[in-house]
């Protein structure tokens, strides 16, 4: 005989209010964290991968291979060498190379990378599954002065085509090392992709050269100065560059070019495949990742271990209750499987209201993640690996229902339609 | 005679021999030669405290299952039943009223009288619509409409009995088993509730089974028993 489950069930819960909600909440919590965590994980993995394609190798001096992938697109660390330009030069002309995107990093502007460069890198970058660069307003830099900026810059400091920007020195902690003598002009703004592009300044190598022509050493030569109108009148070719993004003719001949670059005789250069060191910089990752989803896995489970608790103290009160129903027929098996519905339907109460505040949560704080970390966090309610995670939750709180289920079995059949209390 | 349902009517309890020993104790609690409770019979069981009586309940409602003897109630033989069986039995044909706390406490008492349609199809399908049986039935133990809307918790002793007994007729069950529901009652109340259930059990034609440990109440009865002096097992324990 099958009891009138879902009626007495929701009966039931609405009597234990307070209790049963703030079991309901700690479960919610918990499955947001969870898959939180997870969501937060695969996303980052994915704007990483996203944010370079089309580009077979990575040079710059040598160092870690994930240190050079890091400040080379990632702008995250600084580079401890750089590249001699004639290194570069060589490369560009190699038979199977065919473009070579130069870049020159080491100032700012307002907190943002500025990036020197070539037009080919308008060219030749692309992000996501190789989406070529777009620009939303204006053009390419031209002149020594001109400068493109990314998406984010744009929107954050309100620039167009025609604004005048100053660069800094470094990273742009001191003032005094501005490069207020030589102002830019933004010439175009670059549509946004979600990469460290829509963060970066990008100029001409030339432009790198001449607003350092009067420094030396990270500061500037005392008593130097020399005005922007007469920087024409020095050799602003590149003496230096940092990396260079490699594409090449033939795919097929990838390893073949970066053995040559990494066994070269003279200055020690290293060239890395970016897909293949992305992959080594998330094996490192990958444990924090997971020591992350344990603890939230963990957090999981104390949240179960809670709505346990609840049920099985209520239960010593509900004896009386359950002693009524086998009066009215209900046999043990059918006691034993409204515990476990009660409980069930808690857990899934849970994990709905868990995905509904990750869901509010993501939304809000999807633009901060955006624009101070670079991650694109979309809202959306589940995929298909956070469906994977809730199952396992549900079916964690399935077997963990056993637990109250299984002593209400064992009081209904001790006590009887009788209680002994 | 014939049953409420129209089939012939079998003696609604029906024992021999009957012999039930909790597991681990070292003697029998009940043993019981003979007992019949005919169709239709009101009977008062006078039953102390250590009689048996919680035991000898058990028994006839299905909970436990007897180590001897034959039990047969309203000619179904339960000892031939499974306990999910006997569970759909006692359902089916046994309405219950206990000493007190016989509601469940957030169901509001119109729902508490209609539990055991949820429980019993067959119930259910006797009853026809369920909250025309339920006001009739509250209507005639003097349950007014409003009150039927409040949860079981809220009311008081009395009217909660009359709930129970309410909950115990509902779908016009064949036997009744009251254990006590008067000893939370005060005298005058006593008298109008057995007023109550005796003239429902009498119009719908239930037979009752009645414990008491109340001898005073012993008169309103058909016949009267003392489970005493049925139970062998018993008076060796007293």
């Amino acid at each position: 005989m099958r009891l009138p489950l879902w009626h007495l069930t929701v009966a039931s819960i609405r009597n234990r209010g307070l209790a049963t909600v703030l079991t309901v909440v700690a479960i919610a919590l918990s499955v947001s964290l969870l898959l939180g965590v997870e969501r937060l994980r695969n996303d980052a993995r994915a704007s990483f991968a996203n944010t370079l394609s089309g580009t077979d190798l990575i040079v710059g001096a040598r160092s870690g291979a994930v240190q050079l992938l890091l400040y080379s697109v990632f702008h995250i660390g600084d580079a401890t060498h750089d590249v001699s330009w004639s290194r570069i030069d060589a490369l560009r002309s190699h038979k199977d190379v065919a473009w070579l995107v130069p870049l020159s990093l080491g100032d700012s502007h307002r907190g943002f990378r500025v990036v020197g460069t070539t037009a080919d890198f308008f060219a030749h970058v692309q992000t996501g599954n190789r989406q070529p660069l777009r620009f939303s307003a204006g053009r390419a830099f031209d002149g020594v002065f001109d400068a493109v900026v990314g998406a984010e810059v744009a929107a954050s400091l309100g620039y167009a085509p025609g604004a005048k920007i100053v660069l800094s020195h470094g990273a742009g902690e001191f003032a005094a090392a501005e490069h207020g003598d030589k102002p830019f002009t933004v010439t175009g703004v670059l549509a946004r992709t979600g990469t460290p592009v829509d963060r970066s300044v990008l100029v001409g190598l030339a432009a790198i050269e001449a607003i350092h022509l009067d420094w030396q050493g990270g500061s500037r030569i005392p008593g130097v100065e020399i005005p922007a109108q007469f920087v024409g009148k020095f050799d602003l070719s590149p003496k230096r560059v940092t990396a260079a993004l490699i594409g090449l003719e033939r795919r097929s001949t990838v390893f073949r070019v970066q053995r040559e670059i990494n066994t070269s005789d003279g200055e020690p250069l290293l060239a890395i495949l970016p897909g293949v060191t992305l992959d080594e910089l998330w094996r490192v990752v990958g444990v924090v990742e997971r020591v992350l989803l344990a603890v939230s896995a963990f957090v999981v489970a104390v949240g179960l271990a809670g709505l346990v608790a609840t049920l099985v103290s209520s239960l010593s009160a509900r004896r009386r209750e359950l002693a009524i129903l086998r009066a009215l027929g209900a046999g043990p098996g059918d006691v034993f499987v409204l515990l476990m519905t009660e409980s069930v339907l808690l857990a899934v109460a849970g994990c709905v209201l868990g995905v509904a505040c990750l869901w509010a949560l993501s939304a809000g704080i999807a633009p901060w993640l955006m624009a101070e970390h670079g991650v694109q966090l979309v809202p959306r309610f589940v995929d298909q690996s956070e469906l994977v995670w809730l199952v396992g939750v549900v079916a964690a709180a399935l077997l963990a229902s056993v637990i109250p289920a299984w002593r209400a079995y064992r009081y209904s059949l001790a006590d009887g339609m009788t209680v002994r209390m | 005679m014939v049953a409420p349902g129209g089939t012939v009517s079998h003696p609604a309890v029906a024992l021999s021999g009957l012999r039930f020993r909790w597991p681990g104790a070292a003697r029998d609690c009940l043993d019981i030669a003979d007992f019949t409770l005919v169709a239709g019979e009101r009977l008062f069981l006078h039953g102390p405290s250590g009689s048996g009586k919680t035991t000898l309940l058990s028994l006839i409602g299905g909970v436990l299952r007897a180590d001897a003897g034959t039990l047969q109630v309203l000619g179904t033989d339960l000892s031939a039943l499974s306990g999910p069986q006997r569970d759909r039995f006692r359902a089916d044909h046994i309405g219950f009223i206990f000493q007190q706390f016989n509601l469940i406490p957030y169901l509001s008492a119109a729902d508490n009288i209609a539990l055991p349609c949820r429980f019993s199809p067959s119930r259910a399908q006797r009853a026809g619509n369920v909250d025309d049986a339920v006001a009739r039935l509250a209507g005639h133990l003097d349950l007014p409409a409003d009150l039927l809307k409040r949860p079981a918790a809220e009311l008081s002793v009395g009217q909660q009995q009359r709930v129970a007994a309410a909950r115990a007729l509902i779908g016009a069950p064949s036997l009744i088993i009251a254990d006590e529901p008067t000893s939370a009652l005060d005298a005058a109340r006593q008298a109008a509730f057995l007023d109550l259930l005796l003239g429902e059990c009498a119009s719908v034609g239930a037979s009752l089974l009645f414990v008491s440990h109340d001898l005073r109440l012993a008169e309103r009865f058909d016949r009267s028993e003392a489970l005493a002096e049925l139970n062998v097992a018993a008076e060796a324990m007293v």
